[in-house]
């Protein structure tokens, strides 16, 4: 328990636009240890950027809304917290890295400026040079050689602006990083490099990281604990080695990710991607909110959401497990804890 | 670099050529005889005819404009018809006074509009945001010309404060400076917020945030620089278009300018003058947009790196 | 425990065509509405006045014993140097301002699209020599063209006309080569190509519907600095002469006067003000509303 560094408990965030309410995240519940990896996995449009930026709480401005839950980060509360403290969490508790490095860097300060800047923000330096020393520092922490802090980001390439995106985010050591799809727009070969450049580091820090990704091959490769996101909510979450253990007892919408992969070792005609599409956030079902997709849907499901079960640090929230797994204990929804 | 200012330099010959020649072409097809102009209506035919002859205005078209190329190639822009004296001597006379209005309004819409367009897209819908582009959107339609005559007849006429006609004080200066710097002033505006407003959407400013930047350096450090960057072309073009609207501001004001220049010529048929004045008035034009590209290439990194080594 | 109230309905969204979404958005736009509320009225003046007011009598007719007269029940907006009515001529002067300003810019529309679409659609020489001819128009500045064409050919509605017109092809020129050439490079023109379209038929059917936009944009745009150009022209005296009532020349001829009765140059420059502003409107909502970012 004292291990425990980020509580969300019941998060619900809207957008609000002149034509509709958009539910991006309805009830979510997630937590994340000390030095820990969650790996946090689901479609385009499930809501994982928008759980993200409602940690730093950088929602858009008049668009983005916390409606409803709570968020702690150590013993404070992010959704109440003023303004002030908001600056000074962001950079140096809890920083963030965006899906696309090209456009992350401002175009007219040079690398070194940029990651001199988040030391301005946060830390007090006596002098200069000791500044310039930690961003050297840095900068070779990533693999980029110190004397290109000169340079401007255009001068780079999408990996290695991507490595400085890190680097900034990294300067102050913060205690949480999260990585919305930091590799998905870098080439194959970059992505390996960097994900075990930011593997590196993690451990080295001893930073907590939400690394939010569709691959699955990444969750594998990268996480302790995996979270999986549906239409705004968690409707799965468990261990790495819970996740892949190859068995029946998941979520219909995990088994169908874990299906649509192609594998190379079967031989088969076609591809098996589920069937539907996410539901529109202005306009979500009733009841359990993958019922229209799930080949388990019964009738309980079109009525009520489901409950959330867990064993054994496995969530589940499913009516059709919940009819199969008796072992499993259901827990009401506002008091989700880890054993 | 300088082999870039060095082709800009060359690019602009055609230019002014191709303005000479269109020019010429149109004082060509002018009913009215300049030599008959220069010497009144009652002189005698006679004495018409050798003036013509003179100023070898019967030769054929392309031997007269051949013969006034190779003379502007050698500094030579003409003489003028009307006063008999060369016309760069003019344009030397005349124009000091239309740089300085000229200036001025370009000052005054940039310490007026720049700020007021930053303010309008941060306090995006707010009252001042609207207030602003409201005050610009009016800006915009009023007739610089116009604006001079209310601003003679409440400064000069009602309050006496502030001289009508004439270019011999920085008094004189003021409301010309004003009138033009009206409509240039509302275009900043309205520029300045847009640029703004796409540059706080951009994801390097939500990384500054992210980082814990405060709103004022994300304003001042983060998105000034980049939204700038348009607008300091713009401010070149508009620069153009204040020379042109000099030529009916002058008129307002009573003040003896390039604009009046161009404008006496039309009316007097008098070629060589016309011509030299519209050549060193876009030759200034272009100028300015030349600076201006330079400096733009100082200020923008990417850019930079294509044409200043190291 | 069922969970319907997360269930909101959204206004539904029909299919539009492209016409009717665009004039949706420019509804939506309150300014816009207003600018082409104003517009109309314009027209309506324009159009009607010859019914309500006779040309001899009312507007250019002199009557020496009621001049320079401040605005009063008779005149509303009092008389000129000449005895002549002020509102009457200023809402003649709403005739000839908008049928400058509309042929005006249909002159140089035509013209400088034909110019801009050969340029932009055969590219190569012709592009290159049709655009450096339209940069030597664009270097001299907007207003000194237009003086010299009318200086040489004299004063004139026709001329200044033809003077305005030909100060605008150029950038009509250039817009709608820019939008031919980004939409020349995009698929569905190679897929006309090779269905063996004769490039006429491309150009018309394909290209231009999609450049129509912009060209409408700087279109209604063009036509309010006409106004104001031609306004001035006729100030300085190279542009509509006496005694046709345009507002430009009307603000000349106030400005003698501006001792005895500086009513007389209110009033001319409110209505330029008007008719450019309601414009304006227009031409940013349409421009607004053309922008796909803005459909959200």
């Amino acid at each position: 328990m004292e291990d425990k560094l980020l509580e969300i408990r019941d998060l619900h965030v809207e957008y609000i636009t002149d034509d509709a309410r958009v539910f991006a995240v309805n009830g979510l519940n997630l937590d994340v240890n000390k030095g820990e990896t969650l790996g946090l996995v689901g479609e385009t449009g499930a809501g994982k950027t928008t759980t993200a930026l409602s940690i730093l709480r950088l929602l858009p401005e008049r668009v983005g809304r916390i409606t409803r839950g709570t968020i702690r980060l150590g013993d404070r509360n992010i959704i109440d917290a003023s303004e002030g403290d908001m600056l000074q969490i962001r950079g140096e508790v809890v920083s963030m890295i965006f899906q696309d490095p090209m456009t992350s860097l401002n175009p007219v300060h040079t690398v070194g400026e940029q990651v001199a800047e988040v030391l301005e923000l946060h830390k007090k330096y006596k002098t200069r040079e000791a500044a310039e020393a930690r961003v050297d520092e840095i900068l070779r922490l990533v693999g980029l050689p110190a004397e290109r802090k000169k340079e401007y980001p255009h001068q780079f390439s999408g990996g290695m602006k991507q490595r400085i995106v890190i680097a900034i985010a990294l300067a102050c050591e913060p205690q949480l990083l999260l990585a919305d799809e930091p590799t998905t727009a870098l080439d194959v070969t970059i992505q390996a490099q960097v994900l075990s450049m930011m593997k590196e580091l993690k451990e080295k820090l001893e930073t907590a990281m939400i690394l939010i990704t569709h691959d699955l091959g990444v969750v594998a490769e990268t996480c302790d604990r995996v979270a999986v996101m549906y239409a705004g909510e968690i409707i799965e979450s468990a261990s790495v080695e819970q996740i892949f253990d190859g068995g029946e007892n998941h979520h219909p919408y995990t088994l169908g990710l874990f299906g649509s992969l192609p594998d190379l070792t079967r031989k088969t005609r076609r591809l098996n991607p589920i069937e539907g599409l996410m539901p529109d956030p202005t306009d979500l079902p009733g009841g359990c909110k993958f019922h229209t997709r799930c080949p388990k849907c019964m009738e309980i499901c079109r009525l009520e959401e489901p409950r959330a079960l867990i064993e054994n640090g496995h969530l589940l929230k499913c009516h059709f497990l919940e009819s199969k797994l008796p072992g499993f204990s259901k827990i009401s929804p506002e008091s989700v804890t880890r054993q | 670099m300088l082999k870039y200012i060095g082709k800009r330099f060359l690019m602009m010959i055609p230019v002014l050529l191709g303005i000479s020649f269109i020019l010429f072409t149109i004082m060509d097809l002018t009913p009215g005889d300049p030599a008959r102009a220069m010497l009144g209506e009652y002189a005698p035919q006679q004495e018409v005819d050798k003036l013509r002859d003179e100023l070898g205005l019967n030769d054929n078209f392309f031997i007269r404009y051949g013969r006034y190329v190779l003379n502007a190639l050698q500094g030579d822009l003409g003489t003028s018809y009307r006063t008999n004296t060369p016309a760069i001597e003019e344009i030397k006379a005349r124009f000091p006074a239309t740089l300085k209005i000229a200036l001025l309004a370009v000052l005054i819409a940039i310490a007026i509009g720049i700020p007021v367009g930053i303010v309008s897209a941060v306090k995006q819908y707010s009252f001042t945001d609207i207030a602003s582009m409201m005050s610009a959107l009016l800006f915009t339609s009023v007739p610089p010309f116009w604006l001079g005559l209310m601003m003679i007849l409440l400064f000069s006429v009602q309050l006496r404060i502030l001289p009508a006609v004439g270019s011999d004080t920085w008094k004189h200066f003021l409301m010309p400076a004003a009138a033009m710097a009206a409509a240039q002033m509302a275009t900043l505006i309205r520029m300045t917020r847009s640029t703004m407003l796409e540059v706080i959407r951009q994801d390097y400013i939500r990384t500054a945030k992210s980082k814990g930047a405060p709103p004022r350096r994300v304003i001042f450090r983060h998105s000034l620089q980049n939204a700038l960057l348009p607008v300091v072309t713009a401010v070149g073009i508009s620069f153009s278009n204040l020379l042109g609207g000099a030529l009916i501001i002058e008129n307002v004001f009573g003040i003896s300018g390039l604009g009046t220049l161009m404008v006496d010529s039309v009316k007097g048929k008098d070629s060589p003058m016309l011509i030299a004045s519209v050549m060193f008035a876009a030759f200034v034009g272009g100028l300015v947009n030349l600076l201006v590209d330079v400096m733009y290439i100082y200020i923008d990194p990417r850019v930079k790196s294509l044409y200043v080594k190291g | 425990m069922t969970d319907q109230s997360t269930i909101l309905k959204r206004k539904k969204v029909k299919k539009r065509s492209q016409l009717k979404s665009i004039w949706f958005q420019f509804k939506k736009n309150k300014l816009a509405m207003f600018g082409l509320f104003i517009f109309m009225v314009l027209v309506m003046i324009a159009v009607f006045s010859g019914f309500f007011l006779d040309y001899e009598t009312q507007v250019i007719g002199q009557n020496m014993k009621e001049r320079l007269r401040s605005p009063s029940a008779q005149h509303l907006f009092g008389t000129d140097e000449y005895g002549r009515d002020v509102f009457a001529r200023i809402i003649w002067g709403t005739r000839i301002s908008l049928f400058v300003g509309l042929f005006t810019v249909a002159l140089a529309m035509s013209t400088g699209t034909i110019i801009g679409a050969l340029a932009g659609y055969y590219g190569g020489r012709a592009d290159n020599v049709l655009m450096r001819i339209m940069d030597v128009f664009l270097a001299m500045p907007g207003t000194i063209l237009a003086v010299a064409i009318v200086g040489a050919l004299g004063p004139g509605i026709v001329n200044v006309l033809l003077a305005m017109s030909i100060c605008r092809i150029p950038q009509f020129a250039r817009i709608v080569r820019s939008s031919i050439i980004s939409i020349r490079g995009q698929e569905f023109v190679e897929a006309a190509k090779a269905c063996g379209t004769k490039d006429r038929r491309i150009i018309l059917r394909h290209i231009l519907p999609n450049a129509i936009g912009p060209i409408v944009v700087q279109a209604t745009l063009h036509m309010a600095t006409t106004i104001l150009g031609v306004a001035g022209l006729s100030f300085i005296g190279l542009g509509i002469e006496a005694p046709i009532p345009e507002w430009g020349s009307m603000l000349s001829a106030a400005k003698s006067q501006m001792r005895y009765q500086p009513y007389l140059m209110i009033f001319p420059g409110v209505a330029i003000m008007i008719a450019v502003l309601s414009l304006n409107l227009i031409g940013d909502g349409l421009r607004d509303a053309l922008d796909p970012r803005m459909k959200n």
